[in-house]
């Protein structure tokens, strides 16, 4: 196993066959999430300032704590991230999650996912650095494909 | 589906290169960095490590952004993780399926 040095800043970005509404769409609806997201149902209004929140399958615990920071549909979201779903995890400080979508060439949108401010989570960092390019991949197959990945 | 091979061959084809790696090791070892800073890793010119940074960029590997005066790049496991779920997992699944045939024929067989 091969360690790295985990920045405070962390981009991932995936290009999806579909329109900006349409991923947006993935980003903040629960049966979306529930077929990509480790099976989360994610909760909010998407305005600026609402709580953030996402919980597990059962819906019996809140495994994501935050804020909505910033939320212009279907265009960009950012919004603070606490891991509850580990003990570990749960005591760090907040970070920042921002979602930025962009119309490309041939009906794509491009998505970018930027996770910072980890500045006070040095453990958050280690442990979604995997879990950002799953979950992407995941959305990408699934909005492409009304399909989860297998 | 033919745009999809495209974006493979673009992945595959910047993997290809030693360069390339050694620029994708070294991001993977501390991500967000500018040019300059990785130049000072190659005894190479600027012009050439912007050419592979272009490469990389271009596979989607490298994702660039601005951070005030600064161009960081950022490593992006995206696509690697794509041609893992394309390319790996279907033909490991296949080994795995053919040994659990093998099982299965050698526990009838006793």
């Amino acid at each position: 196993m091969t360690t790295t040095a985990i920045g405070t800043t962390q981009v991932y970005q995936v290009f999806v066959k579909a329109t900006p509404e349409q991923v947006w769409d993935a980003i903040t609806k629960p049966e979306f999430t529930s077929r990509y997201f480790y099976g989360s149902h994610v909760d909010s209004t998407f305005e600026p300032g609402a709580p953030f929140r996402s919980y597990s399958p059962d819906k019996e615990q809140l495994w994501v704590d935050g804020e909505v920071l910033e939320s212009d549909p279907p265009r960009r979201l950012s919004h603070s991230w606490r891991a509850l779903y580990d003990e570990e995890l749960a005591g760090e400080q907040h970070s920042r999650v921002t979602w930025e979508l962009e119309p490309a060439d041939g009906g794509v949108t491009k998505l970018t996912v930027v996770h910072d401010e980890l500045e006070g989570a040095p453990k958050t960092a280690q442990n979604v650095a995997g879990g950002w390019m799953y979950i992407l991949s995941g959305l990408k197959t699934l909005v492409e494909t009304g399909e989860p990945l297998a | 589906m033919l745009a999809e091979m495209h974006d493979d061959g673009l992945v595959f084809k910047a993997l290809a290169d030693p360069t390339r790696r050694f620029l994708l090791d070294r991001l993977f070892e501390h991500d967000g960095r500018t040019l300059t800073e990785l130049e000072s890793e190659l005894d190479m010119t600027r012009f050439g490590v912007m050419k592979h940074l272009r490469v990389l960029e271009d596979a989607g590997l490298v994702v660039s952004r601005r951070s005030g005066r600064e161009k960081l790049h950022f490593l992006n496991p995206v696509p690697i993780r794509q041609i893992h779920d394309r390319w790996i997992d279907k033909y490991t699944e296949r080994r795995i399926s053919a040994l659990a045939t093998l099982k299965g024929q050698l526990e009838e067989a006793q």
